[in-house]
Parts: C-alpha cells; structure tokens; sequence
C-alpha cells in the first residue's frame, strides 16, 4: 500500500517550533487583573457584613437594656425614650405611608412614561429626554426636602385648607419623594421595556394588532420581571430615603394615619438623633441601630420578595 | 371575510402598480408592477438587498413603522389603494397576515399564541376549536397536542416557525405575506412548511421571498425576479409562471441569476 502524499510531511525541526509554539504561557497581567477584580469584590461583601455585624451588637446592646424587651418594641405603639416607652411602630407606620404616597405617585407615573418614551416617543425625542430623566435621578434629595417644604406644603395648605395641613406632614414629603422616585422607576421599566426584541411587535403588528394592544398585551408582560424590578427597587428607596423626610415630614414620632399630619419616619429618627448630642450607650441612643437593622431586614425582603417576583412572572424571550 | 370577486378587474389577490419604495431620499425600489394571482404561490426571488422585503411588506403596510419610508405608485387591494389616506393599516394587517424569516413566537404557551391573534380581533367562537383547526392547518397539531399550555419557546425552530403560521391563520388573513420562512431550518422543517403552503394556497394567497432557488422553482406557481440597478435601486426584471421564468426565462439577467453566474 502506498501513502497518498500529504501536505504534513514536515521536519523534525519544524515540528519542535510548533511544539514550542503549543507551550502553555503565563499570562502574568491577566492573573494580576484577575486577583484586583476579586480584592474588589471581596471588600464590597466585606465591608457590607461588617456593617451588618456593628448593626447588629449595637443594637443586641439596645435589646440588652431592662427598659426594653422586643415584644414591645415591634408592637408598641409610643415612642417615648424619655419614660421608657420604645414602641417602634409609630416610626414604621409613617415610614410606609409616605413611602405608599411616594408609590401612588411613582409607579403609574414612572410606568406610563416609560411607555410613552419606549413605545411611543420619536427616536429624537427619546434622545431628548431619556438624558433629562437622568440627571433628574441625580438632584440631591436634600433639595427635594425644602422643594417639599416650601412649595409642596404651601401648595396642600392653599388647597385643602391651613388648618387641616400641618406645617410638617407625610402627605407634602411622600409626593415629593414620588416625584424623586419617579424617574428611577421610569428609566428601569424603559430599559426593560426596551430590550423586548422587536420581532415580537412586528409579529403583534402583523397579526393586526393596535399600538395599543402591542404594548399592553405583548410587550408589558414580556418586560414584566424588569418592571417588577424597577417597582421593588423603587419601593426600596422610599423606605430607605432620609433627607425629604426629614426636612418635611415632622420631626416626632406620631402614630397617626392622617397624611396631613407631620409624622417621623425610622429614617428621620436615626437622622436626627444621630445629629443630635444624646450620650453614646443609653437605650435612646442604642435605639438608632435596633431601628436601622429593621430597616435593614425590611429592604433585604423587598429584595428577596421582588427576586421571587422576577423569576415567577419572567416571560422568558428567546 | 371579504370574499373574492372575479370581475374583469379583480382577477388579482394584490397589485402593485408603479411601486417605487423611498428610505429617506434612497429609492429602494422603483416602478414594480406585480400582479398576484389569487390562490397561488408568488414567489420573489433576487441577490440580497434588491427590495424583497421591502416589496412584500409594502403589501400590508408593516413598512408604516419606518419613519423616513414612503411610497410612489399604488397598491391595490380589492380595487382600493391600500396606501389612500382613508385606510387603516392595522384593518390591512388583519386581511394580510406576516409570517417572518426568525420564528417570532410570543413568549406565551402555544394555545394563547394562537388566540391571541384571534381575540383582538373580536373572535368570539370556540377557543379550542379554533386552536385544534389551526394547528391542524398548520401541520403542527399531532406533534403538540399533548402540551397546549406549554411555552411556545420550548418548540423547536421549526415548530415555532408552523406556530408562526398556525397563528397567522387563526385571524383567516386573505393573503399570508412569508419573507424567507425557512433560512433558519433544516432541509426536513423546510419540505414540511413547502407542503404546508401547498395544502393553505387551496384557500389563501401566499407570498414567499425566498433565496433558495430549489424552493422557489417547487414551491410557488408564478416568480417574480428582482435585481438592482447602479443606483442600488430594485428593479422587477422578470415576472411569469415559474415553470416558464426557471426554464425559458426571457431576459439575460434572470437566467444568469438562476444559473448561479450571477456577480
Ligand atoms: N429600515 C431601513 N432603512 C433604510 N434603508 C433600508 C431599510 N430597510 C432596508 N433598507 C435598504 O433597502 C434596500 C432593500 O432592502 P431589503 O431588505 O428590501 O432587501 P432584500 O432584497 O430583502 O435583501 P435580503 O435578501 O438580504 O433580505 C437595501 O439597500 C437596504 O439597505
Ligand atoms: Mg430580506
């Protein structure tokens, strides 16, 4: 038998350079990128479980306290450290209601003009606008406080009456911080609604739906895991944000349910009392970290609620 | 349904009269005269980028949601100009269904793919019925009727693409518009959706851009043959039965092309 010839017929010394050529190489500055990308990693989770841990041994200090027992403080309803009285729900109660005013507000504002931008607005005016949305996410809250402070509130006082609106109320601080919120909520639900491949709405047009029924019926639920993201990402930051209510809200704890009533939030107490002069280690100050691990555990289910949120309602796309 | 009169002047499904396409100040296509036989196969065929998508999409008006596109010429549907200020193009829509060159499935379970189509358009009968009818039409029926509710895109690429066409059919278009239904499938997908057209052209207009030129030459009744001028814009060259434009082509350029000595 005879071999057929082959191109391969090569020399010894040719076949020890490819040898050589095949030789594994270090790859020094990858390896070094590489460990920079993981120290970077590491000392955010890092630093996140030991502000974890501080939260949690200044406030089993506060639990430790006699004045204090846990019971009391998750369903007490005064908020008094002066006479011992450490019911946190007056702080939670007006935390969720301006937060709730700040989501009526937000989430069908920010969602119809994320629609508006995505499914409806001219490439140019897309353009336009999307930027102006951002830097509008950029203002300092602290701005947003004294915008609610001293036009918000006027505005509620000239139309409901100065009587019945205190000069500090959750009503004027809640709808200012919708407006914050707003075009976070509104970006996020514009960039999910925006990465819906558009082969979907030619297949919705070709079957001779509306823009309309193309956007509610197709592309909404096809972005909703996305939008439900941006609502919960929301939500997270009206019962984490500080400044609008501090500035409008009222600065002392007050179980009410009235909006037109000033309220303190879990946010404005620790604000103030941690600007304040109380002495380190009583109950009153010890406090500030109990209602900041709270806020912390509430946030933290926020988050695991809307990752449940995500994966059920996914309409998965290609 | 509108049903098809045969008078002298309505012998076509559709017709193209002195279509020139415009993308901004780039004619795409000019002066396309396109007579579409009812009940046929019109197969449009020519090198990439002489116009066919945008000739078949002219015809039911999906062009619409390009903002620098617009049209010389008409094009006429029931003896009416599609393109008149009076007409709705999401009415065009429905008596002129799409099927697209990636299967486009909605991410929804194979059952609401296909009612959905039906539903906004005001269907009112028997939702399972229409869906079996449909699927059966689409040659897709005994291969999933087991898992209705399952999601669409768990079929595979050639499931998805008779999906497509179930769906299509489940608004009982006129004329189903397909632009290169089969270049995402395998040989076998392909032979099942060329039948599948066989058996639909009994009782709707099909349109088909197609860059196979086998497919094209089985599959359709009459070819129209597109290239493009020195400007880029796209010409009809060539438009008559498909045996005679495969066999006996009358121009130079068409027998070149389907000879494969085309550049
Ligand atoms: N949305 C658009 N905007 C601007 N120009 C376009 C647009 N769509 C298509 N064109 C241009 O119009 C011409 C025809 O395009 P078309 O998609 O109709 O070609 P085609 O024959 O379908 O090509 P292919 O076989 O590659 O799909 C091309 O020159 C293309 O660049
Ligand atoms: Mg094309």
């Amino acid at each position: 038998m005879e071999h057929p010839p082959t191109a391969l017929q090569i020399s010894a010394a040719q076949v020890e350079s490819i040898h050589s050529r095949l030789k594994k190489r270090p790859r020094h500055s990858e390896n070094l990128i590489q460990a920079a990308l993981f120290i970077a990693g590491a000392i955010s989770i890092l630093t996140t479980l030991g502000i974890l841990y501080e939260l949690g041994k200044e406030a089993l200090l506060f639990f430790a306290s006699p004045e204090v027992n846990l019971l009391d403080f998750l369903t007490g309803t005064k908020w008094q450290p002066s006479i011992g009285q450490f019911g946190v729900l007056p702080l939670v109660n007006a935390t969720l209601m301006t937060s709730f005013i700040a989501m009526l507000i937000a989430l069908p504002l920010g969602l119809a003009a994320a629609i508006y931008l995505s499914e409806y607005a001219s490439p140019r005016s897309r353009k336009i606008l999307k930027p102006i949305l951002e830097i509008l996410a950029g203002v300092p809250t602290v701005v947003y406080g004294y915008f609610a402070l001293t036009f918000m509130t006027p505005l509620l006082r000239a139309v409901l009456g100065a009587d019945n609106v205190q000069i500090y109320n959750t009503l004027s601080a809640g709808l200012v911080m919708g407006i914050m919120i707003l075009p976070l909520v509104c970006s996020m639900s514009e960039d999910a609604l925006s990465s819906v491949p558009h082969s979907l709405r030619e297949a919705s047009f070709g079957l001779g739906a509306t823009r309309l029924e193309t956007t509610l019926k197709v592309v909404v639920p096809a972005a909703l895991s996305g939008i439900i993201a941006a609502f919960i990402l929301g939500v997270s930051r009206a019962v984490g944000e500080t400044m609008i209510v501090a500035v409008a809200a009222g600065s002392g704890p007050n179980f009410t349910f009235n909006p037109l009533q000033g309220a303190e939030t879990m946010t404005g107490y620790i604000a103030r009392i941690s600007g304040g002069d109380l002495a380190y280690d009583t109950p009153d100050y010890n406090s500030i970290f109990a209602i900041g691990l709270l806020l912390f555990l509430i946030t933290l289910g926020l988050n695991i609620l809307s990752r449940r949120l995500v994966a059920r309602y996914r309409e998965v796309y290609e | 349904m509108v049903t098809m009169s045969m008078s002298p002047n309505q012998d076509y499904a559709i017709e193209a009269r002195d279509l020139s396409f415009y993308y901004g100040s780039f004619r795409a296509v000019k002066n396309v005269h396109l007579k579409v036989v009812p009940r046929q196969i019109t197969a449009i065929i020519g090198p990439s980028g002489c116009g066919k998508s945008t000739v078949l999409r002219a015809f039911n008006r999906m062009n619409d949601f390009v903002p620098t596109a617009h049209i010389d010429g008409s094009i006429l549907f029931h003896g009416k100009n599609i393109y008149d200020p009076d007409v709705d193009p999401v009415q065009i829509r429905r008596l002129i269904g799409m099927v697209f060159q990636k299967p486009n499935p909605f991410p929804k379970s194979i059952y609401d793919n296909i009612v959905w189509g039906a539903k906004i358009n005001g269907f009112r009968g028997n939702q399972d019925d229409l869906v079996e009818e449909t699927l059966r039409k689409a040659a897709l029926w005994d291969e999933v009727k087991d898992n209705l509710k399952k999601s669409a895109l768990a079929l595979s690429g050639g499931q998805q693409q008779r999906l497509c066409i179930a769906r299509a059919l489940a608004v009982q278009p006129e004329i189903i518009l397909m632009d290169e239904p089969c270049s995402a499938l395998d040989p076998i997908a392909t032979l099942k959706i060329e039948d599948l057209m066989r058996e639909l052209s009994k009782t709707i207009t099909i349109i088909i851009v197609t860059h196979n030129m086998q497919q094209a030459a089985r599959a359709s009744d009459q070819t129209a043959f597109f290239t493009m001028d020195e400007d880029r814009a796209g010409l009809m060259v060539e438009f008559g039965a498909t045996q005679q434009i495969f066999t006996n082509p009358k121009d130079k350029r068409t027998e070149d092309y389907i000879t494969g000595r085309f550049g």
